[in-house]
């Protein structure tokens, strides 16, 4: 399973994604769309909006800290 | 059936659970996150017993501290309807009904909205409601910031380092925020600042490009690519609005013991009518609030 978080440094819902998929011990690739301005393009075009944090797990795509649409995209429990 | 059930689990309903844990209420936390709007700050450098620290860490703190405790928390589980049936308090969810003697209402409070077109539609398309996360993407671009506080001035410092060009738009004839920011912004040649501007409109096509705004009379537009909307906040309250008493702001009234109108039902934090939103009084309502409902409880027998 490939997992991109498109995310800023100060973000605190970025924080609160990235904490969530350590917890549950999950491999992602963390991309800084403040510095990376090629990333950042891609983020828009692919979420179609200008927010971060935006995950994208297999190309299914989820944009905020929705807690409840990752555990159901990563198929965890509870 | 519950003792007691906290709705929400920010600072207030955390400092609750700690309390009536103490107390060893027989109760439950409903909440859909954990910290609440504190997990989300920045930078914290006024919570007692940390000169600094962040949202997401004092979050994982209090989570810790709460779950020193064995007890019941639905987390995730959102909230549908509230009532009191023959004494007793219902708490329907989206799964389930929970019955109990007493409510603690922490439920908080979300960022205000303008309620003008294009607002809605262009939510996380330009206009955003969170500088600290979103102000990077709006690099050299021009943008607006909508608000005279000092979440709207603190918005505006983050985005002069970034954007090309900020529209700063306030409402009011003078800004209410702090003096130093205030300083900060007016010396910048990046903010144009208009005063008595009321925002009408936001327009766009598939991402923002421009507001419409009035001032003296006049209408005018302005084009920017991202709009960014800090005009304080308004309390979590809509599933109480018909349970207890709420002022004309939507908080629910509460007196020095965090009491509602209604017997057994109590309320704390940033929901509330207690003045100053801060971490710090919020988590000293949540205290207040369980000892309330203690003390009510006992009274019951």
């Amino acid at each position: 399973m490939a997992i991109k978080v498109y995310s800023t440094p100060t973000c605190p819902y970025c924080r609160v994604v990235k904490d969530f998929l350590k917890q549950n011990k999950i491999e992602f690739e963390d991309i800084d769309v403040a510095t990376n301005t090629e990333a950042a393009k891609e983020m828009v075009e692919k979420s179609g909006q200008m927010a971060v944090p935006v995950l994208d797990i297999d190309g299914t795509i989820i944009v905020g800290a929705d807690l409840k649409a990752i555990k159901k995209a990563l198929d965890l429990e509870g | 059936m519950n003792d007691l059930i906290i709705l929400g689990a920010g600072p207030a309903g955390i400092t609750a659970t700690i309390y009536a844990a103490r107390k060893k209420l027989n109760f439950l936390v409903i909440t859909k996150d954990i910290g609440g709007q504190a997990a989300i700050s920045a930078d914290i450098e006024n919570y007692t017993g940390y000169q600094y620290i962040t949202g997401p860490d004092l979050a994982k703190k209090f989570k810790d501290h709460m779950e020193e405790f064995k007890m019941g928390v639905k987390e995730g589980e959102e909230v549908v309807g509230v009532e009191k049936i023959n004494g007793t308090f219902k708490v329907k969810t989206d799964s389930e009904t929970h019955e109990s003697k007493t409510l603690i209402i922490a439920t908080g409070a979300k960022p205000r909205t303008l309620n003008v077109p294009g607002e809605k539609k262009f939510k996380n398309r330009g206009v955003t409601y969170c500088a600290t996360c979103d102000a990077p993407l709006f690099a050299n671009m021009d943008v607006a910031v909508i608000g005279g506080g000092n979440s709207a001035l603190d918005a505006t410092l983050q985005l002069m380092k970034i954007a090309n060009r900020i529209f700063l738009i306030n409402i009011n004839p003078s800004f209410r925020g702090d003096k130093v920011m205030i300083e900060k912004v007016e010396k910048s040649d990046k903010v144009v600042t208009l005063h008595n501007a009321k925002t009408l409109e936001i327009l766009g096509d598939k991402m923002v490009t421009g507001i419409k705004l009035e001032k003296d009379g006049e209408q005018k537009i302005l084009n920017v690519q991202g709009v960014f909307v800090e005009i304080g906040y308004v309390a979590n309250s809509d599933l109480v609005a018909n349970l207890v008493e709420l002022n004309k702001r939507g908080e629910v009234v509460v007196d020095e013991h965090c009491k509602t109108n209604v017997p057994g039902i109590f309320a704390a934090g940033d929901v509330s009518n207690a003045p100053y939103k801060q971490i710090v009084v919020a988590a000293g309502d949540g205290a207040k609030a369980a000892l309330s409902a203690y003390e009510y409880l006992s009274r019951l027998g």
